[in-house]
């Protein structure tokens, strides 16, 4: 089929491009411009050092310390979230009524704002109302997620884990169900193991769903606000403050905006670098796949 | 435009991205662009390497602002090298 080329169709990108620049694009430079001047009640003033915020940031053990515990808090997941995941769509049924409730309980999670999840978890970690903190402390497990940092960790990854694994679950599900039953013929006749039939057939089938997992993962985790906010707020001190619950303090709560400028640009560009990979991964499994 | 707070410093940066992109939008048109595949093993275009040539750009300006490698400008000269490097071989 032979597809005619008119680049006029270009305009009708034009409403999206007039929508974007006020939602994004001339916030961005709005921020470009005050993270190189200083801010006082709604003045600016011209900094002797032009790069003093960013000199500053790139200095501040706050920041670096915020970023560690960001780095830290998305590797635990994505090395829960991922096996288990897998594991999970394994031992799905393949087929059949169970199939598909097991595919209306899974995506229950996903549909549940970020904020409510922070709620339920909130409510479910107290030690003095809520079911998990309240039986916990009975059993005499020391859990307190407002002032132990380990139990804070802990509830939050635990909560990501609940929302997001279900993700991870049901992309691999779909993995496995496009692969052709010929193939698990073939490894039967083998007599190939159950971890050989994983590694050479189930494993590389899943690789493409599998990179969209990781890298969809990595990023909503990367820029996760909500949910530890609701719970912890950060604390106990700053021991879950990450990246953006850091910024919002600087920029909201202290009114900082040079620094809090310069932060988030230098967080902005790791975004756009992770998205970039993120493209260029997706538009190649399409190129490989033939799609 | 007084809300956005402009300065010239900004202004000029933002000058040079857009006439960058203008520039790039007018080859593309002149000299359709050809994808080949480069050291990343990935299909790039003129495009995909301006853009691969700007996000690396800031990165280096950042390591060269954090270890204080030498004054700040000198920064640039590292992005044109490494500018060339990914017009010529990504």
């Amino acid at each position: 089929m032979n597809k005619t080329v008119n680049q006029k169709a270009w305009f009708l990108v034009l409403p999206v491009l007039v929508l974007v620049a006020f939602s994004a694009v001339i916030p961005l430079m709005t921020v470009v411009n005050y993270s190189v001047q200083d801010t006082f009640g709604g003045q600016f003033f011209p900094l002797d050092d032009k790069l003093l915020w960013f000199r500053e940031m790139l200095q501040d053990d706050r920041m670096w310390g915020a970023l560690w515990r960001q780095l830290t808090f998305s590797g635990i997941i994505l090395a829960i979230e991922i096996p288990l995941g897998i594991y999970i769509a394994l031992n799905m049924p393949k087929s059949g009524f169970w199939a598909s409730f097991c595919l209306v309980v899974m995506s229950l999670p996903l549909l549940i704002p970020w904020n409510v999840v922070g709620t339920i978890w909130q409510i479910f970690g107290r030690v003095d109302i809520g079911l998990l903190g309240y039986t916990l402390n009975k059993l005499g497990i020391d859990y307190n997620y407002t002032q132990d940092v380990f139990a804070a960790w802990v509830t939050v990854i635990v909560m990501d884990v609940w929302h997001w694994t279900s993700l991870v679950a049901l992309l691999a599900y779909a993995g496995l169900q496009s692969i052709p039953n010929a193939y698990y013929q073939a490894a039967k006749i083998d007599q190939a193991s159950r971890w050989a039939v994983f590694r050479y057939i189930e494993l590389p089938k899943m690789a493409g769903v599998l990179m969209i997992a990781i890298l969809l993962r990595f990023m909503d985790s990367f820029m996760i606000y909500t949910e530890p906010f609701v719970v912890t707020g950060g604390g106990p001190g700053s021991a879950t403050t990450f990246l953006s619950i850091d910024l919002v303090k600087m920029a909201l709560g202290q009114f900082d905006l040079g620094p809090a400028a310069a932060f988030s640009i230098m967080y902005f560009l790791v975004i756009l670098l992770i998205s970039w990979v993120f493209y260029t991964v997706m538009t190649n499994l399409d190129k490989r796949d033939g799609v | 435009m007084a809300w956005m707070a402009w300065t010239l410093p900004t202004a000029i940066f933002f000058g040079v991205i857009a006439s960058l992109l203008i520039i790039f939008t007018i080859l593309a048109i002149k000299y359709p662009e050809t994808p080949r595949v480069g050291i990343l093993r990935i299909e790039t275009t003129r495009g995909d390497r301006l853009f691969i040539t700007l996000l690396g750009s800031a990165f280096i300006n950042l390591i060269w602002l954090g270890l204080e490698v030498a004054p700040q400008p000198y920064a640039l000269l590292a992005c044109l090298v490494y500018a060339a490097a990914v017009f010529r071989w990504v």
